[in-house]
């Protein structure tokens, strides 16, 4: 198990150094306060350039062939290998956050020969281009580590200060 | 008893069905199979690949549908360790019409998290073995049910492949179904996604019409080869689901609890086979009813005198 983490963590590392050697202050130097969802969760603060440095500056391993650099998977190269950069590469200007919404469902699957149809939406698309690669680098992955809880959450979740009272919800619960 | 598997017993009927009502019924059982679920019913693709297992769909659904406050938080990942006996994974109760369960596989890294729920089939054994009609496939393509007219009788029970329905034993002398409708009241029926499905962090489940949903999926493991298992569960098994899986290639179905002798027939076929019996079962109807009954009341009972210890 540890081995396969443990060369990544390394190769990461070596980047870091790499790219803030060649690279100094190449990168936004910004944090963005993402937090357009939030509901059962604060906003994340995302440290834009720390991440830039931490991926050695290879800005596809987020935004695609969308921000500059080419895509590094295989399968993405066949097809986007030249394709050129994007005046927006936010996260947010191609993922959707109600991708289920009927007239969303209607584009992506009425859009004749459209590739790309499994596109996530904007929640989706940030855990699952974040999480990966924190899993897999022990950066944050619980769900509290990059925001935290609202009161809605912990109504949500029935957790915290709504959380059950230990053995009551035996009995049936619904005590709220 | 805890290996007497239901379908199994279902096949079982079937034999004594034909003993005792003899000829003719399996023609019969061909053309009732051949209706093949609405063309435009709609759908849901689970990619188990993604799911980490954080339990926001079953939050999700218990808020939806108004469910009982739960015995641990959602936020409590203990529930992992839960057995039932035999060491069973946790499944669906009357209260949580949804779970996730979580796999260890050999050679494999991570666990494999696997969301569990009605798979809303497009010949339902439930529809078909219910003698009181509760049970409606909708267009959408959720199966759901009239828990006004629901006798109790378990036969839905026993005739799912998946066992999925299960009673309310909260009122003992009127115990009905209950189980996943796929959110149809408050939300399919007006063409938006389940509950579980939109609270998904990672989009685990995708909602589409089941038919693109299927060219989706196959487009997904042939873009990756290395990730997936070539099947897509819930194509064909049974006659096909509305609910269907994609699983990883270091986590094959069979090893994360999927039957995977389910069969392309329908189980209508079983349960037309199994109803042709059914005059002689409407005789000694009530004795048996009397004895599930008791058997379900003394599970319940062992249930509270562990829960107390
Ligand atoms: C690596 C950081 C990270 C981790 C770990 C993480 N999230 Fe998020 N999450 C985000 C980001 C970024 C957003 C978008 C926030 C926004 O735009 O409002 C978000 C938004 C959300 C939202 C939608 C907004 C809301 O408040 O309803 C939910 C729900 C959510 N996360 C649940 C989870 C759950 C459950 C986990 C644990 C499996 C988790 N997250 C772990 C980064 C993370
Ligand atoms: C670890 C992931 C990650 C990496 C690596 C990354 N970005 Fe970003 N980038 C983001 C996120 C998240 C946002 C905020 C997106 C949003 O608001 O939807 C963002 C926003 C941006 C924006 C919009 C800024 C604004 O003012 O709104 C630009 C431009 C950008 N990134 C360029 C780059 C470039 C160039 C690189 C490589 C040098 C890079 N990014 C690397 C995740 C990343
Ligand atoms: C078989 C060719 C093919 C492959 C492989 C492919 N794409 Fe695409 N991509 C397209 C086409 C065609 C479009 C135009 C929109 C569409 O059809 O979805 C596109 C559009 C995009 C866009 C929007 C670009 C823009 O300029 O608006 C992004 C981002 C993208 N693809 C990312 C990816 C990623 C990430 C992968 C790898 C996982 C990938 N693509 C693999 C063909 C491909
Ligand atoms: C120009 C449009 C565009 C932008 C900008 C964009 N995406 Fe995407 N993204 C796509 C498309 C198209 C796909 C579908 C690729 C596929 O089929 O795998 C995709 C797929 C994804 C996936 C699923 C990848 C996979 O392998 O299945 C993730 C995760 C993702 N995007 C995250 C992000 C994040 C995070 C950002 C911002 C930092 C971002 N995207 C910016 C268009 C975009
Ligand atoms: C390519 C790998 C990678 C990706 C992709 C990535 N991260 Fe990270 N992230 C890291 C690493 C490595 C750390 C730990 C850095 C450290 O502790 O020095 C980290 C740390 C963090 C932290 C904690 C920072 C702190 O100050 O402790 C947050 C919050 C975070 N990431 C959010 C995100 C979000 C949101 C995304 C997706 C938009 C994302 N990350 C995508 C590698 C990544």
């Amino acid at each position: 198990m540890g081995m396969k983490k443990r060369r990544l963590l390394g190769l990461t590392l070596i980047a870091v150094m790499v790219s803030s050697w060649i690279l100094p202050g190449s990168a936004l130097a910004e944090v963005f306060e993402l937090d357009s969802m939030k509901n059962l969760y604060e906003g994340v603060s995302f440290d834009h350039d720390m991440h830039i440095e931490v991926t050695g500056d290879d800005c596809a391993v987020c935004h695609h062939h969308t921000a500059g650099t080419a895509p590094a998977e295989p399968l993405c190269v066949t097809c986007h290998a030249n394709s050129p950069e994007k005046d927006d590469p936010r996260c947010s200007s191609c993922h959707v956050k109600d991708v289920f919404a009927a007239e969303n469902m209607r584009k992506v699957w009425d859009t004749p020969r459209l590739y790309h149809r499994g596109k996530p939406s904007l929640k989706a698309a940030y855990h699952q281009g974040c999480l990966g690669c924190h899993e897999q680098n022990d950066a944050p992955v619980g769900c509290t580590d990059c925001h935290a809880m609202t009161e809605a959450g912990e109504k949500f979740y029935h957790t915290g200060t709504c959380a059950p009272e230990p053995k009551s919800a035996d009995q049936g619960g619904g005590h709220h | 008893m805890k290996k007497l598997n239901r379908r199994a017993f279902l096949k079982g009927g079937l034999a004594s069905g034909v003993a005792v009502a003899a000829v003719g019924s399996a023609k019969k059982a061909n053309a009732a199979g051949d209706f093949g679920g609405y063309p435009d019913s709609m759908g849901v693709l689970v990619d188990m690949t993604k799911c980490v297992g954080c339990r926001t769909c079953e939050a999700a659904c218990n808020k939806e549908q108004g469910l009982p406050a739960p015995a641990k938080p959602f936020t409590d990942m203990s529930v992992y360790e839960e057995q039932r006996h035999g060491g069973l994974p946790r499944r669906t109760t009357e209260k949580e019409y949804t779970i996730v369960n979580r796999y260890e596989v050999e050679g494999r890294e991570q666990p494999l998290f696997r969301k569990f729920q009605c798979n809303h089939c497009q010949e339902p054994g439930c529809l078909t073995s219910c003698f009181v009609n509760a049970y409606t496939k909708t267009p959408e393509g959720a199966v759901i049910y009239d828990a006004t007219v629901c006798v109790g009788c378990r036969t839905c029970m026993i005739s799912c492949p998946f066992y999925v329905p299960t009673y309310s034993y909260s009122s003992p002398t009127n115990p009905v179904i209950k189980k996943c409708i796929m959110c149809y009241d408050t939300r399919l029926k007006f063409g938006r996604p389940p509950a579980c499905v939109e609270a998904c962090p990672q989009q685990v489940m995708t909602f589409g019409k089941r038919t693109d949903l299927i060219g989706l999926a196959h487009k997904n493991i042939q873009d990756r080869p290395d990730r997936y298992v070539d099947h897509v569960y819930g194509e064909h098994e049974v006659g096909g689901t509305s609910w269907m899986y994609l699983t990883a290639v270091d986590a094959p179905f069979e090893k994360i609890g999927f039957d995977t002798h389910l069969g392309k027939q329908p189980i209508i076929y079983y349960v037309k086979e199994f109803l042709a019996i059914v005059p002689m079962v409407l005789l000694i109807w009530p004795a048996l009813f009397t004895g599930f009954h008791l058997l379900a009341t003394r599970k319940d009972a062992q249930k509270n005198e562990e829960s107390e210890s």
